[in-house]
């Protein structure tokens, strides 16, 4: 069986190595890998966040070192990062329920979306910083 | 070649991811609502807050959410990245038993409230 004039066409150089350096990823496909990104590190911190949880309800002294736990850079930090992770893997989820729901799944709809998701979680990430320093 | 077992599961888990997900979203809700009306301002009324009965059981469902939602999420990245079998069955099971031992331990911390 003779091969597809694409393949047989002398001026394409086949096989085509693609670059991946100089590859962009649409910007949604952004959100769509943050989301995994996301979480899958707020299901590594599952543990340190139950442990948290439950000494802030074991008892009056549990919630008091807990609160003083949480305002240590070294622990503050991190979980800071993850309310990042959270908030991130919330907007984009509901992104990916409406295309579920064949919402905005044209190619302009899912880019402005996907914008949206970055805007929207970048935005509510700065003010949560914003209120944990205590600007408002 | 057909696969002739687990004929619905994935579906079944599709959904469940999504159900899941809009129960723990609305659950995010009321508690940043709370939040806001200072439930976290002392030890008594953060108690009293997960203690309070529906609450209580519907932090329960928040966790059971979590645990599942959270084996379909790592489960379909264990099968899209880790192709040998050994490997893949191992780190499979370490999820499911990661995800056992905590919804345990958070039955274990609502219960006491």
């Amino acid at each position: 069986m003779a091969a597809p004039r694409s393949i047989q066409s002398p001026n394409k150089q086949r096989p085509k190595f693609l670059t991946l350096t100089a590859i962009r990823l649409p910007l949604a496909g952004v959100v769509s890998i943050m989301h995994r990104i996301s979480g899958s590190i707020l299901f590594l911190a599952l543990p340190a966040l139950i442990a948290l949880f439950g000494l802030s309800l074991e008892s009056p002294a549990g919630f008091e070192r807990a609160g003083n736990l949480v305002k240590q850079p070294m622990i503050g930090i991190p979980l800071f990062g993850l309310a990042w992770a959270y908030i991130h893997h919330f907007c984009a989820g509901i992104r990916f329920l409406l295309l579920d729901m064949h919402i905005g799944l044209d190619k302009d709809g899912a880019r402005r979306s996907a914008v949206g998701v970055l805007v929207v979680s970048l935005t509510l990430t700065s003010l949560l910083a914003l209120k944990l320093l205590g600007v408002f | 070649m057909r696969t002739t077992t687990g004929a619905h599961y994935g579906l079944r888990d599709w959904i469940a991811q999504r159900i899941t997900a809009v129960f723990m979203a609305v659950f995010t809700l009321v508690v940043i609502v709370a939040l806001f009306t200072g439930v976290a301002e002392s030890a008594e009324r953060w108690r009293a807050f997960f203690g309070f009965g529906p609450m209580r059981f519907l932090s329960f469902l928040f966790a059971m959410s979590l645990c599942y939602h959270a084996w379909i999420g790592i489960r379909d990245i264990w099968m899209d990245y880790i192709k040998p079998v050994w490997i893949r069955l191992t780190l499979h099971s370490l999820t499911l038993l990661a995800l056992f031992g905590y919804a345990g331990w958070c039955i274990e911390i609502l219960w006491r409230l």
